[in-house]
């Protein structure tokens, strides 16, 4: 379970989150929504160590992220980033195996090769993508192979940064039914940032939803349409009327 | 405000600016150091780093040396007809690229061609969040990306500095041979004779510093890049221009400390 307690982060004067409080259950997903600008990434990567909050706490089943050996606590995780985040030096198999070929969880070569195949078969790429270099494929591969590095070492928690910006709504949805039985069938706790309101409805058990630096409404993603709350109504219905701001 | 005040504000704020950078530039240098020093190591990377700076630099340090060697030998003849010295023309090339010319083309070509694409590649890694899915991967970027390319021009830029003192050496004879009128074995000899081991041993610990200088400029501003295109631009403008003047700033204190003591 991952708890975050009054977590502030700021930037120069721009207060960013002001005071996150945010539960994650085990084996969840919990999709993050909100406008572009108000910190979900940096939420997201306040919890990965990525940056380090202010002030507040934020634990993993009940151990502070900060004080955790970092490796073991890395080893949990695996990332889907907006942009796949791809090393463009490395073949594809080489990208997904990546955490398979050096450190504690290191394999033979051949295992590791092996293993970045099966992955790359389980989001729907053929092995000879294996050996392509990212730079070689089209923006959906790109996010599938991310995926694939995201699942490759089995990890308890997975995270997805924007998982559909940039693809077209076919893709998208591909990606986000992907996303569901990856999530599904490997019991894992998931948080997801979106703006796209086709995601949040594809992957998520839960909702919350981030504005001025706090969480406005969290609950059920069937309660969502329902909430009652006026933040969430405007974003989900992409009003330009309502307490957010158009222009921010 | 008067202006006086803010005058003495403004110099306050650019000089603490100004060792706040040194700061932290010393604090990476230090970091890297560390790093090349403790597991986990990479030795495909510090090997891709080798073959990079080293093996892949050899036709323009190669190129840049001859050249230079074959400009110097014109010049020593030229200006030591002024006082009928022409005849020291393979010594002052042998000292002059050996102690100087050698290290301080080869660290400026290094500066150019690798500290520019480490930049490069380090700033666009950051701007694509590739340094943080590293980070997600449990590796440390400054072990993974800065350790192995720093260790290996360390390694090899001496090596660079050595072949390119022998090319630069080699263009003074080709002139001295086939356009003033020298003798060969003479030329070799005078060159051979007049070069001390101190002069070379001075050759190669630049050659180091100026590698270490290359890489660590390329890494620090790769990895403390700004956003966007823009963002990798200055960093790998920034990197060349600050690895240039410090290459040319270390050669002045490594020639005082090896030549005046």
């Amino acid at each position: 379970m991952i708890d975050l307690i009054d977590v502030h982060k700021h930037f120069g004067t721009k207060k960013v989150l002001q005071g996150v409080n945010l539960t994650i259950p085990r084996g969840e997903s919990m999709v993050v929504i909100g406008g572009s600008g108000t910190g979900k990434s940096v939420l997201l990567k306040c919890i990965l160590g990525l940056m380090s909050p202010d002030s507040g706490t934020i634990t993993l089943d009940g151990e502070d992220v900060t004080k955790a050996e970092r490796d073991a606590f890395l080893a949990r995780f695996g990332m889907l980033f907006q942009g796949a985040a791809l090393f463009d030096s490395l073949p594809v198999w080489q990208n997904v195996a990546f955490r398979l070929l050096r450190g504690s969880l290191k394999r033979p070569r051949p295992e590791a090769r092996e293993i970045a195949i099966e992955k790359l078969r389980r989001v729907g790429l053929t092995p000879d993508v294996a050996d392509l270099f990212p730079a070689e494929l089209s923006g959906g591969m790109q996010k599938r192979v991310g995926l694939a590095r995201a699942i490759a070492a089995e990890p308890e928690i997975i995270f997805f940064d924007e998982p559909t910006t940039g693809l077209d709504p076919i893709m998208a949805g591909v990606i986000n039914d992907l996303i569901r039985e990856i999530v599904v069938e490997m019991g894992a706790t998931a948080m997801t940032i979106t703006h796209d309101m086709s995601s949040v409805r594809a992957i998520a058990d839960k909702v919350a939803m981030l504005h001025n630096g706090v969480i406005q409404w969290t609950g059920p993603v069937g309660q969502m349409d329902a909430s009652g709350d006026a933040y969430v109504h405007q974003f989900i219905t992409g009003s330009a009327t309502g307490p957010i701001e158009a222009v921010r | 405000m008067n202006p006086a005040a803010a005058l003495t504000a403004r110099i306050g704020r650019a000089t603490l600016g100004l060792f706040g950078a040194i700061g932290r530039l010393v604090i990476f240098a230090a970091s890297a150091v560390s790093h090349i020093l403790r597991p986990p190591f990479y030795p495909r990377e510090f090997l891709s780093a080798l073959l990079n700076i080293g093996y892949l630099s050899l036709p323009v340090v190669g190129m840049t040396a001859l050249f230079t060697g074959g400009a110097l030998a014109l010049q020593i003849y030229a200006g030591g007809a002024r006082f009928s010295a022409e005849a020291v023309v393979p010594q002052i090339v042998a000292i002059g690229m050996v102690r100087e010319l050698g290290p301080v083309m080869v660290g400026l070509m290094i500066a150019a061609r690798v500290t520019s694409s480490i930049a490069a590649e380090t700033a666009t890694m950051k701007v694509t969040e590739q340094i943080d899915a590293l980070v997600t991967l449990s590796t440390h970027p400054m072990k993974y990306l800065t350790a192995p390319r720093v260790l290996a021009a360390l390694i090899v830029v001496p090596a660079l500095v050595g072949v390119g003192d022998v090319i630069g050496i080699m263009g003074g004879y080709l002139v001295g041979v086939e356009q003033l009128g020298f003798n060969p074995a003479t030329y070799i000899k005078n060159t051979w004779n007049f070069l001390e081991t101190a002069d070379i041993v001075s050759s190669l610990v630049k050659g180091a510093a100026f590698g270490f200088i290359a890489a660590v400029m390329g890494c620090y501003y790769g990895m403390n890049s700004g956003r966007g295109a823009q963002g990798v631009g200055r960093a790998t403008k920034s990197s060349v221009e600050a690895a240039a003047v410090m290459i040319l700033a270390a050669n002045f204190l490594l020639t005082n400390m090896f030549f005046t003591a």
